[in-house]
């Protein structure tokens, strides 16, 4: 076991990943020598060659659409989107064709890529540094959505992304790189090194997509999250001191549903939190849901907890982010409910 | 100060709209043989003047001539014939098919035969092609089985595709025929990634892209562009200059731009210009430039000048936006009378065979159309299953598809 941080997680599983299997390749904007923007892939380019970690024009649908042809080849493409929010040029080339690829061949080409985004706000990235679109990935079929929540599960479940016959888009808490964040930006964010899921094995592992986690047991209600909100939601059961049962989704798409619905009929009550707007959310598609499967066991209307529906500001951004006292809030309300 | 008029926009036009005389006159042809043809390492730079020309072999007389003719034997010739007559007797059948409801949509390839069918004789097996819609000839010219591209068509319970894809949205991974998709082109750098996994495993095997000019105007395109030239690689890069984008005239997409073959000049990729419709001149072209791809040096971007006779598809009516003349105005002839009186001036073949060749390709490309109709037709006869919809969006089936699929009742 080792102690590692996000990023060196998701090195060590490329690395891994690498190693193991000579049709992985890792290739995007600033990747190669320089390692990447958020030195996710530093050191793979020196210790793997230049034909197998490198740099890309700056082009997402060039990348994501070689990418794909690498794996109609037989390669393993993990890709770096540098943010989450330069995805856009390249949406028809995921969402009309890595997703589709096997359907509409029936299987005679298939697409196995990775492609990992930076994603979410609270390191003051602005409009275009700061979004979460899991949602406009979620409604796509074909494809697969992760989103892990500490160095543990990001090496795992991206060691299964790269293993994984579909593509998979891997969305990475950009809050979460260097420590867990406990929802206040007033505090330094604790290292990873002093948290348990900071420890991560050294070599091979993975964590199947599509499994939830309950990252801490409760009775009075469940707070459903992901990625940098589940720091937050169990910041906020702590400052209330509501029983609440925190679920870490960690797969978005398929989605852990048996977990979610024992949760709840257990508890009776639910709060669905990300950062992402509200509006047409994936926190829409688990209240949905959960009323449908769980709504005789529900005792308070479900609770959505998100980011405004409104661009990511600058100067504001931590009215923006839903922090532990909004969720705390939400976690008060639905008790008194 | 200066004073300056009024700024104005600049919308380019065709030659000549329905009711006007078809006018190529603005199309400058060079004479058959008369382009050089260069060493295949030839510095981009140096060969400019091919982005700008047609090259040609066949002359007005049926000769082959000049420094690109002499590639093909006359049995390789009289096959390449065959084929774009079974092409083109296999569009006439599907045509016939689709407007007797036998399926919704069909896409022919009438004037651009030579186009595809001469290319794939470039290629060897393990190549990839990432075609478009109109490249049917890379399977035919391949003896891939015309009965499962009419199952494919006709979305029977025998189509490989399942019923999933549109009519001639075929795949064929063994044939090196990548899934086509509807939108356009995606698949260009899709084949550049292809080629570079080729490169990175140190394969010896090259990919094709295919594009419309239309569609060049996508920025797709010009990222594969930029991606071929900065990793060399060993990918043809290939646009079917047809002059129509549906209604809208190649002008629209090229811009003011010389020619297509010329975008290829910024990236440093050497660029030709072919006769599209001169079956010697597009195989000789396509096999300068796989030779080049295999020798490692990189992209190629050819450009075959060539005329939709036919509409875009079913879904179109080409008389409301050309003469219907025009087709026949087309100064580069039809590809298949031009190989016959090749091989009739070479002695190699005859009127009176051409009849009979024309009966035998009818006779088989009908005996296809029978063993496929077997297996249904759009609206009759036998389907693939409900399941089927849901079967083969992922790998595994997750749990809610598993759901839904029982939901339908499957």
């Amino acid at each position: 076991m080792a102690r590692m941080t996000m990023i060196e997680a998701v090195r060590s599983a490329m690395d891994v990943s690498m190693e193991r299997d000579d049709d992985v390749v890792v290739f995007g904007e600033d990747v190669g020598y320089f390692g990447g923007v958020f030195r996710c892939t530093q050191g793979l380019q020196a210790k793997y060659g230049k034909t197998r970690c490198f740099d890309a024009p700056i082009s997402e649908s060039g990348i994501v659409g070689t990418a794909i042809g690498m794996a109609a080849y037989g390669l393993k493409p993990c890709v770096e989107i540098q943010f989450a929010d330069y995805m856009y040029p390249a949406y028809d080339q995921i969402t009309q064709e890595a997703a589709r690829i096997r359907y509409r061949s029936n299987g005679d080409f298939t697409c196995p890529i990775v492609l990992r985004m930076p994603t979410g706000g609270g390191i003051f990235g602005g409009q275009t540094h700061s979004q979460s679109p899991e949602a406009l990935f979620t409604h796509v079929c074909g494809l697969k959505v992760v989103v892990p929540s500490n160095p543990y599960d990001a090496k795992g479940l991206l060691i299964a992304s790269i293993e994984d016959p579909d593509p998979v888009i891997f969305l990475e808490p950009k809050r979460l790189y260097n420590g867990p964040f406990d929802g206040h930006h007033e505090k330094p964010v604790t290292p990873w090194s002093k948290h348990d899921l900071g420890e991560v094995p050294e070599g091979h592992f993975s964590i199947p997509i599509g499994k939830a986690e309950i990252r801490k047991p409760g009775s009075a209600v469940t707070v459903i999250a992901y990625g940098t909100m589940v720091h937050v939601a169990l910041a906020a059961a702590e400052e209330t001191g509501v029983d609440a049962e925190v679920i870490d989704l960690r797969s978005l798409l398929p989605l852990d549903l048996d977990t979610i619905v024992q949760s709840v009929n257990k508890t009776g009550r639910c709060v669905v939190v990300h950062e992402a707007t509200l509006t047409s959310g994936f926190g829409a598609e688990v209240a949905a849901l959960v009323q449908q499967h769980c709504f005789y066991h529900l005792e308070a209307p479900i609770v959505r907890v998100t980011g405004w529906d409104t661009p990511y500001p600058h100067a504001q951004e931590w009215d923006y982010f839903p922090g532990p006292a909004r969720v705390g809030r939400a976690l008060v309300d639905v008790m008194g409910a | 100060m200066t004073e300056f008029q009024r700024l104005s926009l600049h919308v380019p036009e065709p030659a000549v709209r329905p009711g006007g005389t078809p006018d190529f006159s603005n199309v400058s042809i060079a004479k058959a043989g008369a382009v050089a043809r260069p060493p295949v390492d030839s510095a981009p730079e140096d060969i400019r003047d091919l982005a700008y020309s047609i090259i040609r072999v066949l002359n007005r007389e049926g000769e082959a001539v000049g420094p690109w003719a002499g590639f093909l034997s006359d049995d390789e010739l009289l096959t390449g014939l065959r084929h774009m007559m079974k092409l083109r007797t296999f569009d006439a059948r599907m045509l016939m098919a689709q407007r007797q409801g036998k399926t919704s949509f069909y896409m022919q390839h009438l004037g651009e035969e030579a186009v595809s069918c001469a290319f794939r004789k470039a290629l060897r097996n393990g190549d990839m092609n990432f075609p478009t819609y109109r490249q049917a000839g890379l399977l035919i010219a391949d003896d891939y089985p015309m009965e499962e591209m009419m199952n494919q068509i006709f979305s029977n319970e025998s189509d490989p595709l399942r019923g999933r894809q549109l009519p001639v949205m075929y795949s064929s991974r063994e044939h090196g025929f990548f899934t086509i998709s509807g939108n356009l082109s995606t698949q260009y750098v899709q084949a550049v990634g292809w080629a570079m996994a080729s490169a990175i495993k140190n394969d010896t095997k090259i990919a094709a892209a295919w594009i419309g000019d239309g569609s060049t105007a996508e920025s797709d395109f010009h990222s594969a562009l930029v991606f071929a030239s900065t990793y060399k690689a060993p990918v043809i890069l290939n646009i079917v200059n047809n002059q129509w984008a549906i209604s809208t005239f190649q002008g629209i997409a090229r811009g003011g731009s010389g020619t297509f073959a010329a975008r290829g000049l910024g990236f440093g990729i050497p660029a030709l210009r072919v006769d599209g419709n001169d079956y010697l001149a597009v195989h000789a072209v396509s096999l300068w430039a796989a030779e080049r791809a295999r020798r490692n040096l990189g992209p190629t971007l050819i450009e075959y000048v060539t005329y939709r006779v036919g509409a875009h598809s079913t879904s179109d009516d080409p008389s409301a936006y050309r003469p219907k003349t025009e087709s026949e105005a087309w100064p580069l002839g039809d590809p298949v009378l031009r190989l016959k009186k090749h091989l009739i001036a070479k002695g190699a073949w005859s009127e009176s065979r051409h009849v009979q060749a024309e009966a035998e390709i009818l006779d088989e490309v009908l005996d296809a159309q029978k063993r496929a109709e077997a297996h249904g037709t759009l609206h009759a006869g036998g389907k693939p299953s409900v399941r089927d919809i849901f079967d083969g969006v992922y790998a595994d089936m997750p749990a809610h598809i598993r759901r839904q699929r029982q939901e339908a009742g499957y």
